[in-house]
């Protein structure tokens, strides 16, 4: 009883430190980038608490007294700037363990409600993938890739989808002109377009949002749509909210840099170069040189039982 | 428009000024014309108040075909406009006799399409209000930055070489007409830019017009190249391809061909011209068109049968498609009725007498619109990755009756350019037309 106890505790400590871990370094990126919070900053020294050292947006460090100090709430353009830079020194990553996929379609309910889509519109979508006509069909959850060599960002003409230094691929809502150039270059297919209104409009009219481009919300009629890794809970030190929404434990996420992934079920950290290694991790058509930041684990020994072959609307 | 020994025969100018600018001005049969067109085009721009208004939803696009109609109808918009630059380009370089008394008209085509061809990108945006951020924000890498600067430039040169030409005529027309209204007299004013007919203003307007015709030709291969750039630098199958430039300029010629000769059809027959826009000049924009549809037929083997021969995996799911599957119908039309047919046909002389031609010329054009919507739709439906967890609506893309409104919309508008511009300037070179009897006497005597 006692080391499963034990275990369990650890667990949780493990999950609560590498929380805070995350957040502290989500905050001071954010920080950097835009010097409108200084919460992030402890202040300078005892002796004269009446001063607070913050950096102002063009990184610059000043003295503020603290009665002078006030919390500001991010508009649409300091999140736009905060959003565009990423969060500094790290690389994100997701790993995905198709053996343990039974399309339960947590991940999929999980993003559509943190990104506002309706309900036909998918971030994250899990298909039903055969290979060959022999090999058994397998569950395959599909996010963007937020390929390093992004064929969207190429193409796109206004900047509005763009690479962060942290890997992440994002869409501005606010500058994207809706020319869909981006969808068709998109090899996976993961982009999606506001045909119509968003399924919160009323929501939006009711009570007006600031736009934070890093969940890209609130959502707009005319313009692209499409998976952000969840950045604003990146930046909260949080794992995506697909990776979290798992009740299966498929995804592992992570930073590059750091070479670690944690399953969003279990909280458990691995070292990502071996998980890769031990389980022959692959990227999605890896021949067309996309350098997607998504890996695979192949469904070898599968924990549940194989889906009924897709259909795939080839005629 | 050698230049060299220029001389206008007066007694011919005489003669050609008055049937050339008989059918110029704006008649009763016209006002009507454009009330009609008018009409339509007001209905078609309600559709698109609908679309702006309700999103994009009433179009049939959705996620997998993200793109339809509106980008096969530019492609062919781009493709039309192209003529121009053929005619005035290429053949007026190679010292073509023939092309005189249509190479106006050659220009008017590409005016007016190039002109709409950016009105249907619009409407076929999400966002068309921010069409401003292409200019404030545009980034070099993106192929849509190129082709807005490329149909931007060929439009510029198209124009002026529309106007510049048209220069002398306005100003022989100034001299004689005297029925025109006060406005119309003002416009010809304006245009003619003070025009004495002195030598030194002709030899620096064969100077121009000489700069343009070469400077049209890069730009207009940089347009329609540029626009099968916005497929092909995608990995999509059907549209990863290396021949897709080419491919898509040899189109051009075709579509730019057919339009040609049916609007030359229909002036020659309304404004009584046979005698400019005769057998002879028929004989010859057949053959020209003979021409420019074997080469497009030969890129088209390239196109479908090196990857028919292979069958790579998502090759075959497209090429499939179009031979035998979803498309086949509207695939084999484009390639026998616009293509291969009028290659055989063409070969027998009385096929290219004006109406034959124009018939062969109706289902050219036709065709090459349906060709537009076989490369771009086909390619959509069928990503690398299956298509699931969608409503049917969504993966099978049917244009709707507003989508459709707005594409006949664009038309209209092409077409309404098109008729101002034939009512208000006359629509053959007055000059250079009896600038080419002048040198021929001259031939004949040495």
């Amino acid at each position: 009883m006692s080391s499963d106890k034990q275990k369990s505790e650890m667990s949780e400590n493990q999950k609560d430190s590498r929380r805070a871990f995350l957040r502290k370094l989500g905050l001071v990126g954010g920080a950097a980038s835009t010097g409108a919070i200084a919460s992030g900053f402890k202040y300078s020294d005892s002796n004269q608490g009446e001063y607070v050292k913050v950096m102002t947006s063009d990184h610059v460090m000043v003295e503020v007294p603290k009665t002078q100090m006030q919390a500001v709430k991010l508009d649409t353009e300091a999140l736009q700037s905060r959003g565009r830079v990423g969060i500094k020194g790290k690389r994100w990553v997701m790993v995905i363990d198709l053996a343990k996929c039974r399309n339960a379609r947590e991940c999929i309910k999980g993003c559509q409600k943190h990104h506002h889509l309706h309900p036909y519109q998918f971030h994250i979508n899990t298909l039903v993938m055969q290979d060959s006509p022999k090999s058994a069909p397998y569950n395959m959850p599909k996010p963007c890739m937020h390929c390093d060599n992004a064929p969207c960002v190429s193409v796109c003409p206004v900047d509005a989808t763009f690479k962060r230094q942290d890997g992440i691929v994002l869409i501005d809502n606010e500058r994207c002109i809706g020319c869909r150039f981006c969808m068709a270059a998109c090899p996976y297919s993961v982009r999606i377009f506001n045909w119509e209104e968003p399924f919160h409009a009323e929501m939006y009219k009711e009570q007006p949002m600031e736009y934070d481009i890093e969940a890209n919300i609130p959502q707009k009629k005319g313009t692209v749509s499409k998976c952000v890794f969840s950045a604003d809970c990146l930046r909260e030190g949080d794992l995506p909210t697909c990776v979290s929404s798992c009740p299966n434990g498929v995804f592992y996420f992570g930073d590059e840099n750091e070479d670690a992934v944690t399953n969003g079920t279990t909280k458990e950290t691995v070292v990502l170069s071996e998980l890769l290694e031990k389980k022959a991790g692959y990227r999605l058509m890896e021949e067309l040189g996309t350098k997607p930041r998504v890996y695979y684990l192949p469904p070898k020994d599968r924990v549940f039982d194989t889906p009924e072959k897709p259909d795939n609307h080839h005629s | 428009m050698s230049g060299e020994k220029f001389r206008l025969n007066k007694t011919k100018l005489d003669k050609i000024a008055t049937d050339v600018l008989r059918p110029v001005g704006f008649t009763r049969g016209f006002h009507n014309w454009m009330a009609f067109l008018t009409v339509a085009l007001v209905a078609c721009l309600y559709a698109y108040y609908i679309q702006f208004d309700k999103g994009l939803i009433v179009t049939g696009m959705r996620d997998m075909v993200s793109w339809g109609m509106y980008i096969a109808n530019f492609v062919f918009f781009v493709a039309t406009a192209l003529v121009g630059m053929l005619i005035s380009g290429v053949c007026g370089l190679l010292g073509y006799k023939w092309i005189k008394p249509v190479s106006r008209i050659a220009e008017m085509i590409a005016v007016s399409f190039a002109a709409v061809a950016g009105l249907v990108i619009v409407s076929d945006m999400g966002r068309p209000e921010r069409l401003l951020n292409v200019f404030l924000y545009g980034r070099v890498q993106s192929p849509i930055l190129w082709d807005v600067t490329v149909v931007t430039t060929y439009l510029v040169i198209s124009s002026l070489l529309y106007l510049l030409p048209l220069i002398p005529d306005l100003a022989i027309a100034r001299g004689r007409d005297n029925k025109m209204p006060k406005w119309q007299s003002m416009v010809y004013e304006l245009l003619s830019f003070k025009w004495t007919h002195h030598p030194k203003q002709y030899k620096l307007l064969f100077k121009s017009i000489r700069i343009l015709t070469v400077l049209v030709i890069p730009t207009a291969f940089a347009i329609h190249t540029v626009t099968s750039w916005l497929m092909a630098v995608t990995p999509r199958a059907g549209w990863d391809s290396t021949v897709f430039g080419p491919y898509f300029l040899t189109g051009a010629f075709v579509t730019g061909m057919a339009a040609l000769v049916i609007a030359v059809f229909v002036i020659r027959n309304s404004y009584r011209l046979r005698e400019y826009l005769n057998d002879d000049v028929f004989d010859k924009m057949g053959k020209l068109l003979q021409l420019v549809c074997v080469v497009y037929f030969y890129f088209n083997l390239n196109e479908f049968l090196v990857p028919a021969y292979k069958m790579k995996g998502a090759d075959a799911i497209h090429i499939h498609e179009l031979f035998v599957g979803k498309h086949a119908v509207m695939f084999w039309f484009t390639q026998l009725a616009g293509l291969i047919l009028p290659i055989f046909l063409l070969l027998w002389k009385k096929m290219r007498s004006p109406i034959n031609l124009m018939v062969i010329s109706l289902f050219v054009l036709v065709a090459a619109w349906f060709k537009r919507y076989i490369i771009v739709i086909p390619t959509m439906e069928h990503p690398f990755l299956p298509v699931q967890n969608l409503p049917h609506e969504w993966v099978v893309y049917q244009p709707t009756v507003i989508e459709t409104a707005v594409t006949v919309g664009s038309i209209l508008m092409a077409v309404m350019i098109f008729s101002v511009l034939a009512k208000l300037f006359p629509v053959i070179p007055i000059w250079e037309m009896a600038e080419e009897h002048v040198e021929d006497k001259e031939n004949e005597t040495h």
